[in-house]
């Protein structure tokens, strides 16, 4: 048996041993090993927006025999559709397709907005980015298009977005 | 044996090695091992103390945040810098002693029967402790905050919680807000509060929780922690720019390696994986276990209210009630939900000693299973038969080194539920029954199943714990050797050696002999 005094040295150094071992673990897994979020020459572009979608269908007044079946405090002339339209997506890169997509508007009664985030990673350099979307689902065909010419530098973020303060597709 | 059985023996075998070797080097107050929940508190004690400090030189702003931290750990070094690695350090070890902490309860088998909640108030610690740590790798907001950041917002965008993704948030330098910032701030203070809260539940069932290390463990970790701090200072990364995605990282595994997990699966992934092992440790106590004995009982007319069995509960299943029938005293009452049935407040209760002449000896409070006075008559029967030149009187107890192996002609072997059951008086009354010596055995402080019991009977046997061994009591008589279940070789050897040493004393001749009226009567 070992002596559990505490001032004989084999218990000191077995302590120093395992106080050393303990800060050694915590050292080296506080910082190692490196992870790679992202290979080198590697880019991303991120899609995300939160938008409310045009209405389904079109508003129309009310004829007066219509709003005479409504309860005298709901007769507003006009009547619009609640349910906002889906938002469709199509990216293309390089002619490629990168993404298609539908965005539901959120809601029981979906009038919310529409949401979506996803990320893509492309190689860096010289692209042809084309971006379709519709946010109107009377309307059959994409009524929103931009294509740009986009060069990305390594790890570069690039941002599509969909904002009607920037008139639409966005790109940063 | 089932899998599962054999994979928890097996363990807590290994375990018990570990902490025997330890033992031999730090003592077992120093034994890191055995108080890995007083550790974990003293690493949130250190990351609270010198995150006051933090907080205090910290300029909140998207832009000031990054520039004041390093202003901190580069010009200051010599205090915002040390306070800020000891921060971390302290945070990383918080991780390591909670999981240790786990792995350990598992193995002793400590997550069912009454322990059921602790072991679930347990659970949402870990949740608590990682929200903290990997809200504080954000505040610092250099690349691997960014990366962080983001990655929990992905990881958070795939719940239907958000009407707004919030990894919009971090989508253009311009989307962050100082107000967003300080929100994050207010979180990385308001969690780590909401942790302390959870903790004191945790410890709800716990009489006299172990949450502060021995001096000597305290200070031993807290020089690890400043020499690591001198030695490898806790520095940042770039500052975080919103148009670049942080590529080569040097991530903090303890936190932030549910990240590289959720890139390798998926935030779904991610998903399924924590709250699958969430669900599995809140199930795990209700998988098959052994049936919890029955609970202790008092005795009215037994109790005179002395409150020793409420101080020496480990699980404050004790209540001390006004008596009802005599004004001013007060009466023992158990908490059935709360009990452990380890037998430890009947080793308190002065009424069961056994030099009492009443024939049936009935205590103030008792165990069913082994009744004082059921152990009173084994003690007398088997010392009674002991042969031999010296006669020794073993208690053990069921939890620890096995002692019925060590019976024989000159061994008379008690086992207890737990050697907190022993009244003091039994050792003196088995000395003056016949017994040249006894040796007390059961759980090294720290194994003891029920946290206690060992540490009570070091007391109680050293006079310093009521109640006490009585003074007159021959001291080189006594022996007491801890052994845990695997030890059973030591315990044999200190069994042997105690033996050689009675030899050379010899009988006691001087010994003075039971005088109750009752041993008389019997004994003529
Ligand atoms: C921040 C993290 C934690 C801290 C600071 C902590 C602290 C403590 C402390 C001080 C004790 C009392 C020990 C004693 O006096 O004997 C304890 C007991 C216990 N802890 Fe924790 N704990 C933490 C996390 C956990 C986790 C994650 C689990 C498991 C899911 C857990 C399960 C238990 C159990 C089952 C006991 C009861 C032991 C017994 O009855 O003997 N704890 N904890
Ligand atoms: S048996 Fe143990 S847990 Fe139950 S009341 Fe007695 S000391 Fe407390
Ligand atoms: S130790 Fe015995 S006498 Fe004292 S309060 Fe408890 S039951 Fe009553």
């Amino acid at each position: 048996m070992v002596s559990k005094s505490p001032y004989n040295p084999l218990v000191l150094a077995g302590q120093a041993l395992f106080y050393g071992l303990f800060a050694v673990i915590i050292a080296y897994f506080s910082t190692a090993p490196k992870y790679t979020h992202l290979e080198p020459e590697i880019s991303l572009i991120k899609l995300s927006f939160s938008y409310h979608g045009e209405p389904v269908g079109e508003c129309h007044k009310r004829t007066p025999e219509e709003l005479a079946k409504l309860a005298p405090n709901m007769r507003a002339p006009i009547s619009c559709p609640r349910e906002r339209s889906p938002i469709k997506v199509k990216i293309d890169l390089d002619s490629q397709p990168l993404f298609e997509g539908v965005a539901p508007p959120a809601g029981l009664s979906k009038d919310g907005t529409s949401t979506l985030y996803k990320r893509f990673e492309v190689p860096s350099g010289e692209h042809m980015l084309s971006v379709k979307m519709n946010d109107n689902a009377r309307i059959k065909d994409y009524n929103m298009v931009r294509e740009e010419k986009v060069t990305l530098k390594p790890a570069q973020i690039l941002v599509i977005d969909l904002r009607r303060d920037h008139g639409g597709i966005f790109i940063e | 044996m089932s899998v599962f059985a054999s994979f928890r023996q097996g363990g807590l075998v290994l375990l018990q090695r570990i902490e025997a070797f330890f033992d031999a080097i730090f003592g077992s107050a120093g034994n890191p091992w055995r108080h890995l929940g007083a550790l974990a508190f003293y690493f949130i004690w250190i990351i609270l103390a010198t995150g006051i400090y933090l907080f205090i030189v910290l300029d909140t702003g998207v832009e000031d945040i990054f520039t004041s931290i390093n202003y901190y750990t580069h010009e200051q070094w010599w205090l915002g810098g040390i306070l800020r690695s000891l921060h971390r350090y302290a945070a990383d070890g918080l991780v390591l002693v909670m999981l240790l902490h786990l792995v350990r309860e598992f193995f002793y088998g400590r997550y069912y029967g009454f322990r059921w909640f602790s072991w679930i108030t347990g659970v949402p610690l870990i949740w608590l402790v990682y929200a903290s740590g990997i809200g504080g790798y954000w505040l610092v907001w250099d690349q691997l905050g960014q990366f962080s950041a983001i990655a929990s917002m992905e990881w958070f965008d795939w719940l239907p919680i958000f009407s707004d993704p919030a990894t919009r948030n971090f989508l253009t330098p311009g989307a962050l807000t100082d107000r967003f910032f300080s929100l994050l701030v207010f979180l990385h203070i308001g969690i780590p509060l909401i942790l302390l809260l959870a903790l004191w539940v945790h410890l709800q069932r716990i009489a006299q929780a172990d949450v502060f290390p021995s001096r000597t463990l305290a200070l031993g970790t807290l020089a690890t922690l400043l020499v690591l701090t001198l030695v490898k200072p806790t520095l940042s990364h770039g500052r975080a720019d919103l148009l670049l995605v942080p590529t080569v990282l040097d991530i903090d595994w303890f936190y932030l390696f549910i990240h590289p997990l959720m890139y390798l699966t998926s935030p779904a992934g991610l998903w399924a994986i924590a709250t699958g092992l969430t669900l599995l440790l809140l199930l795990l106590p209700l998988l098959p276990h052994p049936q919890q004995e029955p609970i202790a009982v008092v005795s009215p007319p037994n109790c005179n209210g002395c409150r020793r069995c409420f101080d020496d509960c480990p699980y404050g299943a004790i209540t001390m009630l006004p008596h009802p029938h005599k004004p001013g005293h007060q009466l023992a009452s158990v908490i059935p939900e709360l009990c452990a049935s380890c037998g430890i407040c009947a080793g308190a209760c002065p009424s069961s000693t056994p030099f009492r002449s009443i024939e049936q000896l009935v205590t103030g409070i008792d165990m069913p299973r082994q009744p004082v006075n059921a152990l009173r008559e084994e003690m007398e029967r088997k010392i009674t038969a002991l042969a031999g030149p010296v006669k020794i009187a073993v208690f053990g107890c069921e939890c620890a080194a096995d002692v019925r192996h060590l019976g024989s002609a000159d061994t008379a072997v008690l086992n207890l539920m737990c050697t907190g059951l022993l009244p003091p008086s039994f050792v003196e009354y088995a000395l003056r029954s016949g017994a040249d010596g006894v040796l007390v055995t059961g759980c090294r402080e720290g194994s003891c199943a029920y946290r206690l019991g060992t540490r009570w009977t070091e007391q109680r046997l050293s006079g310093q714990r009521e109640p006490h061994l009585r003074p007159t009591v021959p001291v080189d008589r006594l022996r007491v050797a801890w052994a845990d279940s695997h030890e059973m070789s030591c315990l044999k050897a200190s069994l042997d050696d105690f033996r050689e040493y009675l030899q050379t004393l010899g009988a006691d001749e001087h010994r003075s002999r039971a005088y109750t009226p009752r041993r008389i009567a019997q004994n003529g």
